[in-house]
C-alpha cells in the first residue's frame, strides 16, 4: 500500500514539474512585449521618462536578466508562495487576483462535474433497463456529450437569454449591485449561475449516462449476475452489485474527464464573461501578463492533480482487486 | 420419482426461426440417482440443464412437463420459477469460476443471497460444508479474486447446495479443470448426494469417461432428443444405440497404441436443429439405418432400466 502510494506521489510531483514549466514557457513564447504595452498604457510623452519607466519595469520583473536565471527566480519565489505581481492589475499580487477568481470557478466546476456524474450515472443505469428509454433519450446523451461546451453554452444564453429573457447572459451578478451577504445578491448570483453551470452540466451528463448505460448492460450479462439470477436472487440484489461494479470505470473515466471538465469551464466562463479563472487567462493573454497567465495554469494544474489524486484513493477504497494488485492484501 | 420430464420442447428463438434444441424429451430421475447427461456440443445437453432452473432470455419453453416431488415446474415463468430456483433446484454453472461477485468478501455474498431469499445466515452449517470441500473458514473474509479457481469451483458447489436442494443441475463442471481437479470435484458431488445435502443430480458433460466415474445411469442426447439412457456400466460396456456404441468407441483407451489402430470418428454431422429432418435424426450418419428409420423411434425400455430410441435396439 505505502509503495503503491509512494509511486503514486512520485509520477504526480513529476507531473507537477513538468507542467509547470511549460506553464513558465508558454507566455514567453507570445510575441509581444509586457513592459512596452504597460508604457503605453500609462501613456508618457517625456522620451526620457519612458525609458526610465523601461528601466525600472524591466528589473522589477526580472526580465534583464537571463532565461535560466528568470526560471531559477520563477522557482524560488514559487516555493516561497511568491506568484509575482500582475501586469494587467498593476500592482496587485497575482495570488490576490486569483483567489478573487477561485470561488466563482469552483462554485461552477465542483457542482457541475459532481452533480453531472452522480446523476448521469442514475439516469444511465436507470435508461439501460427501460427499452423505450434506451431508445428515446440516449441518442440526445449522444448528442449531448459530442457537443462543444461553448457552443451549447452560446445555443442556452441565446435561447434562455436573449430569446426567453428568463437568465442574464453576462457576469457573476447584476452589475448594479456590490457583492454583499443579502438574499437579493444570493438570488443574483444563482440567477447568474444557472446558465453556465448548465451548459458544463448537460454535456457531462451525456456522456456518463452513456457510459453508465453500456457498463450495466455489460455488468447484467457477467457470470455472477446469471449465478444470483438462477439462484433466484431477487432483482434488487442484482441491480445493486450490477451498479456498484459497472461504477468503478465511471471513477477512472472522472479522474480522465477531470482535465477536459476544467477546459470546458474555462471557455464557458469567457461565454458568459463569468470572473473565475478562464476569464483571467483571457485578460492575461490579451494584456501579455506573463505572472498571471503562469499563476493560474498553475493553479489549474495543481486543482486538475489533488482531485486525480482523490479519485486515485477513492478506486483503491471501492476495488478490492486493486488492493489485491498492490500486494497489500493480507 | 424425484423427477419426471414429460414431452419437454424448448427452442431458441434466431433470425431465421426457432431453433428446436430440445424436442420432445422424457426421463426421470429416480431419488438418490446421480445422472450423467452426455452428447457432443449442440445436441441439447446444456439446454436440458438450464431448460430445470433458468431459460435464458432466447429459449422459449415449447411444451412439456418438469415434475419434481409431485409439484410441476413453472419453467416458462421466469418470476413464479423463482420460488423454486435454490430451494428445489439449484445449480453449479459451467463458468464457476467466475460466478461470485469479484467486489464482495464471499462470506458477506452468501449472507446477502441468502437474506434475499428469506434463509437465515447459516454461518454453522456454511462453515461445516466448507470444511467438508477442504476449505477453512478464512474465505469467507476473501474478496474471488483472492482464491485459486478450483477454490472458487468449491465455494460454488457449497454455496448452490446450501438450502439442501432436492435437485442440483452440474453444469460442465469439469471441463475447466486439469485432470486431478475432476477427480476431486466428481468424489466431491457423489459425497454431497451420499451425505443427503442433495437428494437427486444431473450431470451434464460430453466427457463419458469423467461422468461414468460419478453417474449412477447415463444419458446420451442426440441432436435435440434423448437416444440412450442405461445404468452407467450398461451404457458404457453394453451400448444399444448405434450412436453410442459409435461414440464410446470413438474414445482412446489406455494401454492402445494409436499408431497401430487408427482412432475412429463418427463421419458426418448432426442435422441442424432449424429444420430437423423427419424420424430417426441419427440416420444419415448411421450404419444400420433402414427404411423404417424414416419413422421416429420411440424411446422404449429394452431392459430394466435401459431405454433406447432405435428400432434396431430391441
Amino acid at each position: 500500500m505505502r509503495r503503491y502510494f509512494g509511486r503514486k506521489l512520485l509520477v504526480y510531483g513529476l507531473t507537477f514539474f513538468v507542467a509547470v514549466t511549460v506553464n513558465w514557457l508558454i507566455p514567453r513564447f507570445m510575441p509581444g512585449d509586457p513592459v512596452q504595452s504597460m508604457l503605453s498604457r500609462a501613456n508618457v510623452s517625456q522620451p526620457a521618462a519612458v525609458e526610465a519607466m523601461r528601466l525600472h519595469y524591466t528589473s522589477m520583473f526580472g526580465f534583464d536578466q537571463p532565461l535560466w536565471r528568470q526560471y531559477l527566480n520563477f522557482w524560488g519565489a514559487l516555493l516561497r508562495g511568491d506568484l509575482g505581481i500582475s501586469i494587467w492589475l498593476f500592482p496587485t499580487p497575482v495570488t490576490d487576483v486569483i483567489v478573487r477568481a477561485v470561488p466563482y470557478t469552483l462554485g461552477l466546476l465542483v457542482p457541475a462535474i459532481l452533480l453531472s456524474w452522480v446523476a448521469g450515472n442514475r439516469f444511465g443505469a436507470f435508461a439501460a433497463r427501460r427499452r423505450w428509454l434506451d431508445n428515446s433519450v440516449l441518442p440526445l446523451g449522444y448528442v449531448l456529450t459530442a457537443t462543444p461546451y461553448m457552443w451549447l453554452a452560446i445555443l442556452l444564453a441565446w435561447a434562455l437569454g436573449i430569446v426567453a429573457g428568463i437568465f442574464p447572459v453576462a457576469g457573476a451578478y447584476s452589475f448594479a449591485m456590490r457583492p454583499e451577504l443579502s438574499w437579493a445578491f444570493a438570488g443574483s448570483l444563482l440567477q447568474h449561475w444557472f446558465l453556465p453551470f448548465a451548459s458544463l452540466f448537460l454535456v457531462a451528463f451525456g456522456g456518463w449516462a452513456i457510459g453508465m448505460r453500456n457498463m450495466i448492460i455489460y455488468e447484467l450479462e457477467a457470470d455472477y449476475v446469471t449465478y444470483l439470477r438462477s439462484l433466484g436472487a431477487p432483482g434488487r440484489l442484482v441491480r445493486r452489485y450490477a451498479f456498484r461494479n459497472a461504477i468503478l470505470p465511471q471513477i477512472t473515466g472522472l479522474a480522465l474527464q477531470l482535465g477536459v471538465l476544467v477546459a470546458g469551464a474555462l471557455v464557458t466562463e469567457i461565454v458568459f464573461s463569468y470572473p473565475g479563472l478562464g476569464h483571467l487567462i483571457l485578460q492575461a493573454v490579451q494584456n501579455q501578463d506573463f505572472f498571471l497567465l503562469q499563476g493560474t495554469f498553475l493553479f489549474i494544474v495543481l486543482g486538475v492533480l489533488v482531485a486525480n489524486f482523490v479519485v486515485d484513493v477513492a478506486y483503491v477504497l471501492v476495488d478490492p482487486r486493486t488492493r489485491a494488485g498492490m500486494g497489500g492484501a493480507a | 420419482m424425484s423427477l419426471t420430464v414429460t414431452g419437454l420442447r424448448v427452442h431458441y428463438r434466431t433470425l431465421r426461426g426457432d431453433v428446436k434444441a430440445l424436442d420432445g424429451v422424457t426421463f426421470s430421475v429416480a431419488d438418490g440417482e446421480i445422472m450423467g447427461l452426455a452428447g457432443e456440443s449442440g445436441s441439447g445437453k446444456s439446454t436440458l440443464g438450464k431448460s430445470l432452473i433458468r431459460l435464458d432470455g432466447r429459449m422459449r419453453h415449447v411444451g412439456g412437463t418438469v415434475e419434481l416431488d409431485g409439484v410441476t415446474l413453472p419453467i416458462g415463468d421466469d418470476a413464479a420459477m423463482n420460488a423454486h430456483r435454490f430451494r428445489e433446484v439449484s445449480l453449479v454453472p459451467q463458468y464457476a469460476m467466475s460466478a461470485l461477485n469479484p467486489t464482495r468478501r464471499i462470506g458477506r455474498m452468501v449472507s446477502e443471497l441468502l437474506a434475499s431469499r428469506g434463509a437465515g445466515p447459516e454461518t454453522a452449517e456454511l462453515e461445516r460444508r466448507l470444511e467438508l470441500v477442504g476449505l477453512s473458514r478464512d474465505v469467507l473474509d476473501r474478496y474471488p479474486g483472492e482464491l485459486s479457481g478450483g477454490m472458487r469451483q468449491r465455494v460454488v458447489m457449497v454455496i448452490s447446495t446450501l438450502l439442501d436442494p432436492s435437485l442440483l443441475i452440474a453444469d460442465e463442471v469439469t471441463s475447466a479443470l486439469d485432470v486431478s481437479t475432476q477427480r476431486a470435484v466428481a468424489r466431491t458431488l457423489r459425497e454431497f448426494r451420499d451425505r443427503g445435502l442433495v437428494k437427486s443430480m444431473i450431470v451434464v458433460t460430453h466427457d463419458i469417461a469423467l461422468v461414468h466415474q460419478i453417474a449412477d445411469t447415463i444419458t446420451v442426447m442426440y441432436a435435440g432428443r434423448l437416444a440412450e439412457k442405461a445404468p452407467a456400466e450398461a451404457l458404457v460396456t453394453a451400448p444399444r444405440h448405434p450412436y453410442t456404441r459409435m461414440l464410446i468407441s470413438s474414445l482412446p483407451e489406455a494401454g492402445v497404441r494409436h499408431e497401430d489402430r487408427r482412432l475412429a470418428g463418427i463421419p458426418g454431422a448432426p442435422p441442424s436443429l432449424l429444420d430437423p429432418p423427419a424420424g430417426c435424426r441419427f440416420r444419415d450418419r448411421c450404419p444400420l439405418a433402414f427404411a423404417r428409420c424414416a419413422e421416429q423411434p420411440p424411446f422404449a425400455e429394452v431392459a430394466p432400466g435401459h431405454h433406447v430410441a432405435c428400432w434396431k435396439a430391441e
